[in-house]
């Protein structure tokens, strides 16, 4: 199981949503969609029309910068971050 | 006793400003909508529920609702989008209304969706395709952010299926089959720059129409203040003496088709009310003559800027008039504009101000 770390803009949004979740899926796509059919309308925080991720959105995978094809291994992290968005 | 309600849509999410039918002392709540920025806020009558339009930098568009006046809110922007394979995108939904048992939203790049459901569901009813100016939002080259969009959305009360989308900086189009066809209202209209189309091409900030009188409309320009009097199909420039052809806010009396306000700006970078000094300017004669309001607005370094939705009236018999600025206050009339009081100070920049009364 992976642990995904998400934004703290993201959990009110949605209900029983916490900060980390585990989630067990091949790539960074692929545990967008489990947790989109856990939480429906999340998947639309995260990427825009494309698929693409969003502009302020960055995911690293073991910290490393990650694209929605970003293998992830059973025990990796997952940090999806809400960033460089001004005051 | 009924209760005033003002939507006021900021940057850092929207607020909501009540009070009695008085309109002397305020309550406020907020911030709402988890804080997102909040382009747009409406109540509608009919279902009693509250629209709020707003994109966050983060997480993108979507349309928050409240089914008990702000207590609770939910978001949906489930078909609030042109699709993986569209080269456009939406960078922010900026304009709500109701019409026909439908929410519209107007959205950029420009387009305007619609839910049958209350908001839980969204499907594109128009990107005015194929009118004359469509190919220049339309060009990928050109898509948001820093391009054009819906900037408001302006139901006909008596005709359902009619209804006036204003595409910024380049005009007003009416549609009375709900987003089948399309009709420019952009005739008389002054522009100080090139166009390619005869009928589109101008920089409509604000368009209002008379609850007395549906052929009666007004509009604030990027250049001029103008009337029409046969519902949008033809302009007349009434600019007169007013200190500035430049401004967003606009405003009708709901019960005298001749009365109407504006808040002239400086053109240029600052886009702040001239010399410093608050006014709101009026028109009792539907443009013939104008006075500047300033009793209780400030008039020492007061570099105040209004945007084209921050401006509201209500419709009791005295109508109260309220707006809000870029700086955070809002102010408010209930003797159509000759005294003024602050309500609000301290918000974030507010870009819209809609009035609702509510039982």
């Amino acid at each position: 199981m992976a642990d995904v770390h998400l934004p703290p803009t993201l959990t009110p949004l949605f209900a029983g949503l916490p900060r980390r979740v585990e989630i067990d899926a091949p790539t960074v796509a692929a545990a967008l969609a489990e947790l989109d059919s856990r939480w429906p309308g999340l998947r639309d925080r995260l990427l825009e029309p494309g698929p693409t991720i969003r502009p302020h959105i960055h995911v690293y995978v073991d910290k490393e910068r990650a694209g929605l094809d970003t293998a992830i291994e059973a025990r990796s992290r997952v940090d999806v971050i809400a960033a460089i968005s001004g005051g | 006793m009924a209760r005033t309600m003002l939507l006021i849509g900021t940057r850092k999410g929207l607020f909501i400003m009540e009070s009695d039918e008085n309109r002397t002392d305020w309550k406020t709540r907020g911030p709402l909508c988890e804080s997102w920025p909040v382009y747009h806020a409406i109540h509608d009558a009919a279902s009693g529920s509250i629209y709020a339009a707003a994109a966050s930098e983060w997480h993108g568009s979507t349309v928050w609702r409240s089914n008990d006046l702000g207590e609770t809110w939910s978001n949906s922007s489930e078909g609030l989008g042109y699709g993986d394979d569209d080269p456009r995108k939406i960078s922010k939904v900026s304009t709500l209304a109701v019409q026909d048992g439908r929410v519209l939203v107007g959205v950029e790049a420009p387009g305007i969706f619609e839910s049958a459901d209350g908001g839980e569901t969204w499907s594109l009813l128009s990107t005015l395709a194929g009118q004359p100016g469509s190919e220049v939002w339309d060009d990928p080259a050109n898509q948001p952010p820093g391009h054009l969009g819906i900037s408001a959305l302006m139901p006909d009360p008596d005709d359902p299926k009619s209804f006036i989308a204003i595409v910024q900086g380049i005009g007003a189009y009416e549609t009375t089959d709900f987003g089948g066809d399309w009709t420019p209202r952009n005739r008389g209209l002054r522009a100080d720059w090139p166009r390619e189309h005869e009928e589109v091409g101008f920089c409509v900030h604000r368009l209002v129409r008379s609850p007395t009188d549906r052929n009666r409309m007004y509009q604030q320009n990027h250049v001029g203040v103008h009337r029409s009097d046969d519902g949008g199909k033809s302009w007349n420039e009434i600019t007169g003496d007013l200190p500035s052809e430049f401004g967003f806010a606009a405003a009708v009396h709901p019960h005298d088709r001749e009365t109407f306000y504006v808040i002239p700006l400086d053109p240029g970078h600052a886009r702040c009310m001239p010399e410093g000094q608050a006014a709101v300017w009026r028109t009792r004669d539907g443009g013939g003559s104008w006075e500047k309001l300033t009793k209780g607005l400030p008039q020492d370094h007061a570099h105040l800027g209004v945007l084209r939705a921050a401006m509201s009236i209500d419709r009791n018999d005295s109508p109260g008039l309220y707006f809000g600025t870029s700086t955070g206050q809002v102010f408010a009339s209930t003797d159509e504009g000759d005294n003024w009081a602050e309500i609000a100070d301290h918000l974030p920049t507010i870009w819209s101000v809609e009035v609702a009364t509510v039982d």
